[in-house]
């Protein structure tokens, strides 16, 4: 007994609240280092992010978003947003045009190993050779130092991944699965996932969200960026949403519901401020002047988010 | 688990927690799922199965007990009547209140049908 209130009063040192601005300084220089021993500095920090293929199109402007461990954060937005190019910014795939990217202390777009030991990059599209999964294994894996190999053998089995078939010619849902277990038995604390469930069948969508919900922990950030969102409501804790060159929402799903409340109603009033026509009525959206504690509709506040855009300004400011 | 549309999650998994009590699935000295294990066998958020226990903690239907994992609270079945009951004269009953009320239905014949419930379910 005594030893665990010893433990007990160990985690609960508390840092003086200004600990952090008169530190700031010494903070960026020992960006990773505090970032172990507090757990509060974010993972991921994007300032005035300027990106676009072409110089007259830009896909973001002044883009800022701060992202921290222990979180699934489902990524939204239209065809063409910017759900990957995002992803691959943090990947190091593509570079700023300006602004910054810190990565646990990183710059992405320098690529150093450090860093990329500890991303899992799971693409929508991918390109996967004329070998087995044990030569796959034995090329790729030693470049992740903490790869877990009875890890990625169970969930291999999980997925019922045929392991003597070459990958080249196995369905691309097959593939998706391999590349998702190999992801993920890296160990790597930012696991970024576009479009995972596509090509996934039934029973393998539902092995994804238990393995995902396994995956979770206090270190890991995990990043998915999807369509379907059916597929992935009750996994996503804070959704991120882009539009017109920026983020338009990012919000947990707690503090959407707290603000605002989505279900069915009979008919339209002025207190509505979003609704779509269903079969016995509408789903509405609006605000949460009762503290009801409804359940998150993601495609409707996508397609209100699109919509009434103004609206949500003031509300998740 | 099948979840609808009317409710957060976390309060729908509250529910399924209170119902495992309820039938006695959990017992009061063992250690309930851990907040991993509801997580994956629910195909949820863990952040959001942590919600539904600290909730039912300020309820005094858990227990947490630091570094071993959720307990059920020794009175645990007092509080998760208490719970569901507010949850249901809140939740469940104007509706039907409401439904009373349009089709004319009397307490006298709502009892003997509640009364008839009863015995042919519960064999009370």
């Amino acid at each position: 007994m005594r030893g665990m209130m010893g433990m007990k009063t160990l985690t609960h040192i508390r840092l003086p609240l200004n600990f952090f601005q008169n530190n700031l300084e010494i903070i960026k220089q020992h960006h990773t280092l505090v970032y172990y021993l507090t757990n509060t500095v974010d993972m991921i920090n994007i300032n005035n992010l300027n990106f676009g293929y072409s110089k007259h199109k830009p896909l973001f402007k002044n883009m800022s978003m701060r992202l921290s461990n222990g979180h699934i954060y489902g990524l939204l937005g239209k065809n063409g947003a910017g759900k990957s190019t995002l992803l691959k910014n943090l990947a190091g795939l593509v570079y700023a045009q300006s602004g910054t990217l810190d990565v646990m202390g990183f710059n992405p777009a320098k690529r150093q190993p450090a860093l990329l030991e500890q991303i899992c990059f799971i693409p929508e599209e991918f390109y996967l050779p004329s070998v087995k999964i044990d030569a796959y294994l034995k090329a790729n894996a030693p470049f992740y130092k903490k790869f877990d190999h009875d890890y990625f053998t169970d969930l291999i089995k999980e997925f019922d991944i045929p392991v003597e078939q070459k990958l080249i010619n196995m369905s691309y849902g097959q593939k998706k699965k391999v590349i998702i277990a190999f992801g993920l038995a890296t160990q790597a604390k930012l696991v970024i996932m576009d479009e995972p469930t596509n090509g996934l069948d039934i029973p393998s969508k539902a092995q994804f969200r238990k393995i995902m919900a396994s995956a979770m922990t206090d270190e890991r950030c995990i990043i998915i960026s999807t369509h379907q969102v059916r597929d992935l409501d009750n996994l996503i804790d804070t959704v991120i949403m882009l539009d017109e060159n920026d983020v338009a929402l990012k919000a947990s799903v707690e503090e959407i519901t707290a603000k605002l409340t989505f279900k069915k109603v009979k008919e339209i009033d002025d207190s509505i401020i979003y609704a779509e026509a269903s079969l016995s009525g509408y789903n509405a959206v609006m605000p949460n002047y009762h503290q009801e504690e409804s359940k998150l509709d993601m495609e409707l506040l996508f397609n209100a988010i699109l919509a009434e855009k103004i609206k949500f300004k003031p509300l998740f400011s | 688990m099948e979840f609808n549309n009317n409710k957060a999650i976390y309060l729908q998994i509250a529910e399924y927690v209170c119902e495992q009590i309820l039938l006695g699935k959990w017992k009061t000295e063992d250690k309930i799922p851990s907040v991993r294990e509801m997580a994956v066998e629910l195909e949820v958020n863990p952040n959001t199965v942590m919600r539904t226990y600290e909730l039912l903690q300020g309820k005094n239907i858990l227990n947490n007990k630091r570094g071993i994992g959720f307990f059920l609270a020794d009175n645990t079945i007092d509080q998760v009547k208490q719970y569901r009951k507010t949850c249901f004269i809140e939740d469940e009953l104007p509706n039907l209140f409401r439904n009373l009320y349009l089709l004319e239905i009397d307490f006298d014949e709502l009892k003997s049908r509640y009364q008839t419930f009863v015995s042919q379910n519960f064999n009370a």
